[in-house]
């Protein structure tokens, strides 16, 4: 297990190298100079030019590649043009609620998904498994941003029940320790701020949850259908047990490592699906920020931001990669 | 399986002949504004426009038409060229193995390691936008699926005795995979594809949501939404129809394809399951 994991720590090594590689190539290709958008209008050929040479634009290709991988590693993205900002403090500060969000679209997808996915499997071909199925296509194929919208003008243009905007009260929060509102209520024990930030939270993270509701339902599912083939699923049923320990203790158990990968796998779209369930909600999080810095081409906020999710993306990829085995004994990576 | 086919095959249709008839069809032209008739509610029966109109005036009805055309251009577009790209890569990747193949597998992987949609974005920002722009940030991603199924379905095709034997023929590496792997390759493609196409119309409707798709006076279902949001409060037809439309062609293309996958290859289930 262990050989495995720094196996797979320095096999990632070069692909995130080759990741900045690709981010930094794509930033060359941006229209314009830096330094004529960075300088005022009234600045010289020879101001311009001698910024060039301080930003060290004037370096050839992989010259500037490796500052750039140098200040990268440090986590420095430079500073963002349109909020005069680090980029890395910028990220630190939004990263949490891009965090919270995820976590809870993920809770929602698991919390309906699974369950209806282990019903609709138990009970193949009949109403449950149908309504399932249905409930799983109308999952897949729902457009998160419409979705968010729509929501927006029924439950808080309509019914007045939730806020359709932001993440808290003004007033209500108490002081950000962990930077997850929800967390940081509990801790001070204030209960109307942990109400107020999930109130504020469900309609984002039902959104963003949505599609890997349908996916998960359909998945768990089919390995549930799969699972009861099994002859060890027989063999359980001939000794006697009941139908639920069967069904849980042996089927879902075994269908467990199927579902966990499709959440891993999700969790990457999760997480770019919140760039846009951000911006309908106006969810102060990095892919708020990123739509933010694209309106203003906010390069080094943009590169920032790109790469952020990137490396959660990897790294989640990782973690899911190395649970497997503390999931499924049966699974040895020697 | 048949009722998903015929389903989805219905709405696919009617995608297409909208698409296609959509200068017959329209009752306006798409971007004529009327400021006088501005956000004018639907009127079913006797009014001047049946889904309503938007800020502008502009006829929500002819602007969803020509959507549909928009969306299914782009959607056709980017499957075409990520499957001959992807099918490409995967064949030479398995057929050649070695370098060539260690070279493909670790641009897949890196490529691979963006979350979805994010390298799009990222190209887009970047590049600035333009019809050509997002067709090659929407295939950025989207061939790595058909990469892979082909790679894995030439390793073991290479081995096969009729592949052995055009080599013994004197048959060129091009011929071999051009006349032998590729037509074997098809069929996991058309599957693929299918799913494929579902993901690209909302990848496309998301990307012109945030303002990075086509020009703003191209009509898109995407900019449609993004243009009505700051009126939904007081015009929920601006959000409504729009919308419905993505809903209903992606629930379409998904009942197709998973009716396609059923009959023509089961086993791809996983394999076809990825870009959104």
């Amino acid at each position: 297990m262990l050989t495995y994991t720094v196996k797979r720590v320095v096999g990632t090594v070069p692909v995130l190298l080759l990741i900045t590689l690709l981010v930094f190539g794509l930033l060359q290709l941006a229209p314009g100079d830096p330094a004529d958008i960075l300088l005022p209008e009234e600045a010289t050929h020879e101001d311009i030019a001698e910024a060039r040479a301080r930003w060290g634009l004037d370096k050839p290709f992989h010259e500037q590649y490796l500052t750039f991988l140098a200040s990268a590693v440090q986590g420095d993205f430079g500073e963002s043009f349109r909020y005069k900002e680090s980029v890395t403090e910028l990220l630190v500060q939004r990263f949490p609620a891009t965090l919270e969000l995820t976590f809870f679209a993920t809770l929602f997808a698991v919390l309906i998904g699974v369950p209806l996915g282990v019903w609709a499997g138990a009970r193949p071909n009949s109403w449950v498994d149908n309504f399932g199925s249905v409930f799983g296509f109308f999952g897949i194929s729902m457009p998160s941003f419409w979705m968010g919208i729509m929501l927006i003008l029924v439950v808080s243009g309509y019914f007045n029940l939730l806020p359709s905007a932001g993440r808290e009260t003004y007033g209500v929060a108490g002081a950000t320790i962990t930077g997850f509102y929800t967390v940081d209520s509990l801790i001070e024990g204030n209960w109307k701020g942990f109400v107020d930030a999930l109130s504020y939270i469900v309609m984002p993270a039902a959104t963003l949850g949505v599609n890997m509701l349908g996916i998960l339902m359909r998945v768990t599912r089919s390995a549930i259908l799969d699972v009861t083939h099994e002859e060890f699923v027989t063999t359980a049923r001939a000794k006697g047990l009941s139908g639920q320990v069967v069904l849980w203790r042996h089927i879902v158990r075994n269908a467990l490592i199927t579902i966990i990968t499709v959440v891993g796998l999700e969790l990457g779209t999760l997480l770019s699906g919140s760039i846009i369930v951000e911006t309908v909600f106006a969810w102060p999080g990095i892919g708020n920020l990123l739509i933010n810095g694209l309106g203003t081409r906010d390069y080094p906020l943009i590169t920032g931001v790109v790469l952020a999710y990137t490396v959660l993306f990897v790294t989640v990829n990782f973690l899911i990669d190395i649970s497997y085995g503390a999931i499924d004994p049966r699974i040895r990576f020697d | 399986m048949k009722v998903k086919i015929c389903l989805g095959g219905a709405v696919v249709a009617l995608l297409i002949s909208v698409g296609v008839l959509a200068p017959v069809i329209t009752p306006y032209d798409p971007n004529q504004q009327d400021l006088l008739a501005a956000l004018q509610a639907p009127d079913y029966f006797a009014g001047k426009f049946f889904l309503g109109t938007d800020h502008v005036g502009r006829d929500i009805l002819s602007r969803i038409i020509y959507g549909a055309r928009i969306s299914l251009v782009i959607a056709s577009t980017v499957v075409l060229v990520s499957g001959i790209v992807g099918v490409g890569f995967g064949a030479i990747s398995g057929y050649f193995g070695g370098r060539t193949d260690f070279a493909i597998q670790k641009a897949v992987e890196v490529v691979w390691a963006f979350p979805p949609l994010l390298l799009a974005i990222a190209i887009l920002a970047f590049m600035g936008q333009g019809l050509g722009i997002l067709i090659i940030a929407l295939v950025a991603q989207r061939w790595i699926p058909y990469c892979r199924v082909a790679r894995g379905q030439t390793l073991s095709l290479r081995a096969r005795d009729f592949v052995t034997a055009a080599r013994s023929l004197g048959a060129s590496h091009g011929r071999i995979i051009g006349r032998h792997i590729l037509p074997n390759l098809l069929q996991a493609a058309i599957v693929i594809g299918t799913f494929a196409m579902a993901s690209a119309i909302i990848s496309e409707a998301s990307l012109s949501f945030l303002g990075l798709g086509v020009p703003p006076e191209i009509p898109t279902w995407g900019s449609m939404l993004a243009d009505g949001r700051e009126h939904i409060s007081t015009s929920w037809w601006l959000a409504l129809f729009p919308g419905l439309c993505i809903f209903m062609t992606v629930l379409g293309i998904n009942l197709l394809g998973d009716g396609l996958r059923d009959i023509l290859d089961p086993r791809l289930k996983r394999a076809s399951s990825g870009v959104t």
